[in-house]
């Protein structure tokens, strides 16, 4: 029988969800695995250079310990989605990623709808375990294409070229049948139409789901040196707003909604369950180095953290440092991941926050909408948004 | 206790910034004994936190040395340190009234600089017998004869059996204290006449209360005594007399040529006015002696708490403050911009600052500055005359006849390198020069220039233009009228009060486009865009806008990254605070006084 667990206005943005057990409260899993082949000079994740280390096999251990232990006591629970981020999880044997889910299944029930997503690079290697991933329980991949041009993909230090970019593509397409794209636009001296020409080759590859992300640059990564000893820049924030604008307007045209500031979809099938529920406040528990949770327990909302450290997450008895949130506290994260969705936050979710108050004259400047249950960000207001939240929240 | 006028001498150390009065008088301590190996320390009468930290003098200190001269006698030597910035030279005046003689400190590296001539000419004017120190003679770079020579070319002293020492090696120092004794006059006065004293200084000391510095010239002050301070006609009973040794020591009287300090149940610093004269009551002096012209703040600027509840302890702080410095005046301001604060007058932009930062150290408050001013005449066509002390308080134009400024005379030391880009700094500055010479390869010019010009970042480019190699002493002049306007800066187009200023017509385009230019840098871009306008009375002169913000978003936003987003959000409202709302722009602080700054012109 489907229950009102997931349809409650606390959680009201449209995703195709799992359907909902009787009573059980809806609980999303993230799993970091840390290792890539290469480290891009742009990322500032949490991550370590694959050199086949041994340990590897024992940090995994400690990954499906750190599972269990957090499972504890956290009561009738249905598992919502999974994802498996990193770093690179393609690089995980594929029978690994099948204990996970296992264990996962053993620890919490979930149906057959559920959405269990992995990232994965295209390259010619990992392409080859894409069958030995989707007979271990992924059905959704994220590519981390980021590009479709050589030039591009040699200047972001990525170990693939386009053409193997594109096989990647097509294999996970007759694989898992559900694949989005990560994207990267606005690197130094791309032109808007070399983007809109991106988009469209991405598009044309029956790709439901894109997610194009304008380059951030990171202060503690190679990147963020070169930038700051100005031997390149990225495009300034008028430029930045073009391209921002152009893939809203070339996706559109394309069929796809942006339901998130950097997420696009053709339908709302196709949406990543995943992030809407985290986005919408669900509880999630961050299991790997590093990761990030949220859980609540005895009525409380908590926030994890992993340690990040690869030797002293493997080896510590309990990983997990758990930092209460107090009600505001966790209605301001609310605020700030609900309004990144089209269709905004629920009111409801925010009683104590002097919001409408607040929000009235970002509204009067269109950069806001108010509907009788939701606050919402405009299309205007969505690409400042962060400013937004500080004119809200400062 | 009673000492042989002819076994007293009285002398001030008089200086230019750094030649170091100061070390040499912790060597006169140290070698009479005022202070064991132990208690000594750099600078030791710089007991300031201020001071000690940036190393300078700015309250004269006056220390009773015991020496036992050549000639078998034992001398009591009254030695008054002073401060070398130009700031503080009100100090140097009030101790050259108690002593009779002075000894002029020239680094003998660096040689005449701007306040070794507007030091030493002051103690001339003081009738002061003057001993020519040469110091620093350790320093390799040290031309002892090159300087001695040209003490007396540009001073016009006699330097020929100047002393030569190290201050800091302990070179010569019993040459300085023989000079003192065997060069300078010993003081004089009448023990049997009315108690005729000088109020030198008075300063507030947490243990004792007010502490009054006396020179007593005729007759004798005993603890218990009533005497009278003649200008303020008040009576006070003398509870405690000392002198500085340099530790407070009681001593049982002071007579004629003494100098030393009482204590007697006076509230305020102010209550004690410097240059008074104390007197017996019941057998009083015939007449007062001429006081001190009394030192007037010259420049202005508002001080306003960052958070607008700490306004009443930056009142108290003020109070304290003012407690021990008289020279530093306070009233209240209320401004569009800034809220509820003071308007500060000080004597100079050292003075200020100094201020400042002890309010902000000492109190532990955070405030905002406005930019220096000066203080204008504005004479109205009703023959009122007015002291504008803040420019936001500036009348119509139309009730005004005309405004006049007040002008200071500088003099400037320089290599001759640097001569081109300083003379060309003062003329941008609507200097006029009046005089030009060598010594040797260093330029001294003298020029007069309006304050307002000096108080808007002339030090900082004079610094800069110089390397650091220029010195610079100044006078107050006079008024002299001037075609001022006041200049407003318009943002999103409303009139910011604490930035509007007055200005020379011919240089308003030019500071109105700086000031705009500036603003826009410091001005954190909004969701609207932000006209920046600097106006005269209706017409804009300059303008610069602010552009909207136009994309500003994290691309990213999953689970992980809600934490950092959340501390990125912290990271923000702990700027904003350091904001003013101004309508509904955000105006950063340091917009208030970095404004004035500006990088070039
Ligand atoms: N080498 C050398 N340095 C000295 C000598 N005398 C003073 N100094 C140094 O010069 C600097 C300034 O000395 P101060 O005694 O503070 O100078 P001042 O004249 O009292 O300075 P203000 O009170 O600020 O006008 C310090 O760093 C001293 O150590 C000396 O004889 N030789
Ligand atoms: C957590 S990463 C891992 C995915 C996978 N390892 C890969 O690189 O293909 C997920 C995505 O974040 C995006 N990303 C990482 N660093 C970024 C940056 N500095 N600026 C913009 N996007 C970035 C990339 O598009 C990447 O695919
Ligand atoms: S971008 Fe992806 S592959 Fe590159 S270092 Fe980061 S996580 Fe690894
Ligand atoms: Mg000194």
């Amino acid at each position: 029988m489907i229950g009102d667990n997931f349809s409650s206005p606390a959680i009201a943005g449209e995703v195709a969800r799992p359907v909902a057990l009787e009573g059980a409260k809806p609980l999303s899993l993230y799993i970091h695995w840390p290792y890539c082949s290469r480290i891009c000079p742009y990322c500032d994740f949490n991550v370590t250079r694959d050199r086949g280390q041994a340990s590897q096999r024992a940090l995994f251990d400690a990954i499906m310990a750190d599972m269990r232990r957090q499972a504890e006591g956290l009561g009738n629970r249905q598992l919502a989605s999974v994802f498996f981020g990193g770093g690179t999880p393609s690089l995980l044997p594929p029978d690994w990623v099948a204990e996970l889910i296992a264990q996962a299944g053993d620890l919490f029930p979930y149906t057959d709808d559920i959405e269990i997503t992995l990232e994965a690079n295209p390259t010619d290697a990992e392409i080859s375990r894409y069958e030995g991933f989707r007979a271990a329980g992924i059905n959704r991949l994220s590519l981390g294409v980021q590009s479709l041009d050589d030039a591009a993909l040699k200047f972001l230090g990525r170990n693939h070229s386009a053409a193997e970019a594109i096989r990647g593509i097509e294999t996970a397409q007759t694989v898992f049948g559900r694949v989005s794209l990560d994207l990267i636009y606005a690197l130094p001296n791309q032109t808007l139409d070399a983007w809109e020409t991106e988009l469209r080759a991405a598009a044309a590859l029956g790709i439901e789901h894109i997610s194009p992300y304008q380059l951030t640059i990171e202060q503690t990564t190679p990147f963020g040196r070169a930038v700051k000893r100005k031997l390149w820049s990225p495009p300034e924030e008028e430029l930045a707003e073009s391209f921002y604008f152009r893939t809203l307007d070339v996706l559109g045209s394309l069929g796809f909604e942006a339901y998130e500031v950097s997420n696009h979809a053709r339908g709302k099938a196709a949406r990543s369950a995943h992030n809407v529920l985290i986005w919408e406040g669900v509880d999630y528990m961050g299991i790997g180095p590093g990761a990030h949770g949220r859980l609540t327990r005895n009525g409380a909302r908590t926030a994890t953290v992993a340690e990040k450290d690869l030797k002293t997450y493997t080896a510590a008895a309990d990983p997990i440092e758990a930092i209460p949130l107090t009600p505001s506290e966790a209605e301001e994260e609310a605020l700030m991941l609900g309004l990144r969705l089209t269709e905004g936050v629920a009111l409801n979710r925010l009683p104590n926050l002097p919001i409408i108050e607040k929000a009235t004259p970002l509204i009067e400047q269109g950069f806001m909408e108010l509907t009788a249950d939701r606050l919402r960000a405009t299309e205007k207001g969505r690409v400042v948004l962060d400013r937004l939240l500080f004119e809200l929240l400062g | 206790m009673s000492t042989d006028l002819s076994k007293i001498r009285n002398f001030s150390i008089v200086a230019h910034i750094d030649h170091g009065k100061s070390t040499l008088s912790d060597r006169l301590i140290q070698y009479t004994g005022g202070l064991t190996a132990r208690e000594m320390k750099e600078q030791v009468l710089d007991n300031m936190e201020i001071e000690r930290e940036r190393g300078i003098t700015i309250k004269a200190q006056t220390v009773r040395l015991n020496y036992k001269a050549h000639d078998g006698e034992t001398y009591v030597l009254n030695l008054m340190d002073t401060p070398g910035h130009v700031d503080f030279a009100y100090e140097v005046s009030r101790s050259l009234a108690a002593c009779e003689g002075s000894i002029l400190v020239v680094d003998a590296s660096q040689g005449v600089e701007a306040q070794t001539l507007a030091n030493v000419y002051q103690a001339i004017d003081n009738n002061h017998e003057i001993v020519p120190v040469l110091n620093k003679i350790d320093l390799p770079a040290a031309e002892p004869e090159r300087i001695r020579a040209q003490i007396e070319d540009v001073i016009g002293i006699d330097a020929s059996d100047a002393v030569l020492c190290s201050a800091k090696s302990g070179l010569g120092i019993e040459d300085v204290l023989e000079a003192v004794v065997t060069r300078l006059p010993a003081p004089k006065g009448d023990e049997n006449e009315p108690l005729k004293a000088l109020l030198v200084d008075a300063w507030y000391d947490p243990y004792l209360g007010v502490v009054v510095l006396v020179r007593v010239f005729n007759g004798r002050m005993k603890p218990g005594q009533m005497v009278k301070l003649m200008n303020a006609g008040a009576t006070y009973k003398i509870d405690k007399l000392g002198v500085f040794m340099p530790k407070a020591t009681d001593v049982e009287s002071l007579g004629p040529g003494e100098i030393g300090f009482f204590t007697g149940q006076i509230k305020e610093v102010s209550d004690a006015a410097v240059g008074d004269t104390i007197t017996d009551e019941r057998k009083p002096t015939a007449a007062a002696m001429t006081g001190f012209k009394e030192v007037q703040p010259v420049v202005f600027c508002g001080i306003f708490p960052v958070d607008a509840a700490d306004f009443e302890d930056l009142r108290s702080a003020m109070g304290k403050l003012r407690l021990n410095d008289a020279s530093f005046s306070y009233e209240m301001e209320t401004s569009a911009a800034l809220g509820f604060g003071f308007r500060c007058g000080f004597l100079g932009l050292l003075h200020l600052e100094i201020i400042q930062e002890r309010l902000s150290r000492e109190f532990n408050l955070d405030l905002i500055a406005t930019a220096p001013s000066v203080v204008y005449k504005i004479y109205m066509n009703d023959g009122e005359v007015i002291d504008l002390h803040n420019p936001a308080d500036m009348p119509d134009p139309v009730k005004t006849d005309h405004i006049e400024e007040p002008w200071i005379k500088a003099t400037i030391f320089c290599p001759d390198d640097y001569l081109g880009a300083i003379i060309k700094l003062c003329q941008d500055r609507r200097g006029e020069q009046v005089d030009l010479s060598y010594v040797g390869t260093r330029a001294m010019v003298v020029y007069n220039l309006p304050l307002n010009e000096v108080v808007f970042d002339f030090y900082d480019r004079l610094k800069s233009v110089s390397k650091g190699y220029a010195s610079f002493d100044y006078n107050i002049e006079g008024y002299r009228e001037g075609d001022l306007v006041k200049m407003s800066i318009l943002v999103n187009s409303e009139p910011v009060d604490a930035l509007s200023m007055l200005v020379h017509r011919d240089r308003a385009e030019m500071r109105g486009r700086g000031m705009c230019e500036k603003m826009r840098e410091l001005i954190p871009q909004h969701l609207f865009v932000i006209p920046i306008q600097a106006a005269i009375g209706g017409r804009i002169i300059a303008r610069e806008t602010v552009r909207a913000l136009r994309k500003d978003v994290t691309a990213k936003c999953y689970g992980g990254d809600a934490t950092r987003k959340k501390k990125l959000l912290e990271k923000q409202k702990e700027g904003k605070k350091k904001m003013r709302q101004f309508g509904k722009v955000e105006i950063p602080q340091e917009a208030f006084i970095a404004a004035l700054k500006m990088d070039n012109d």
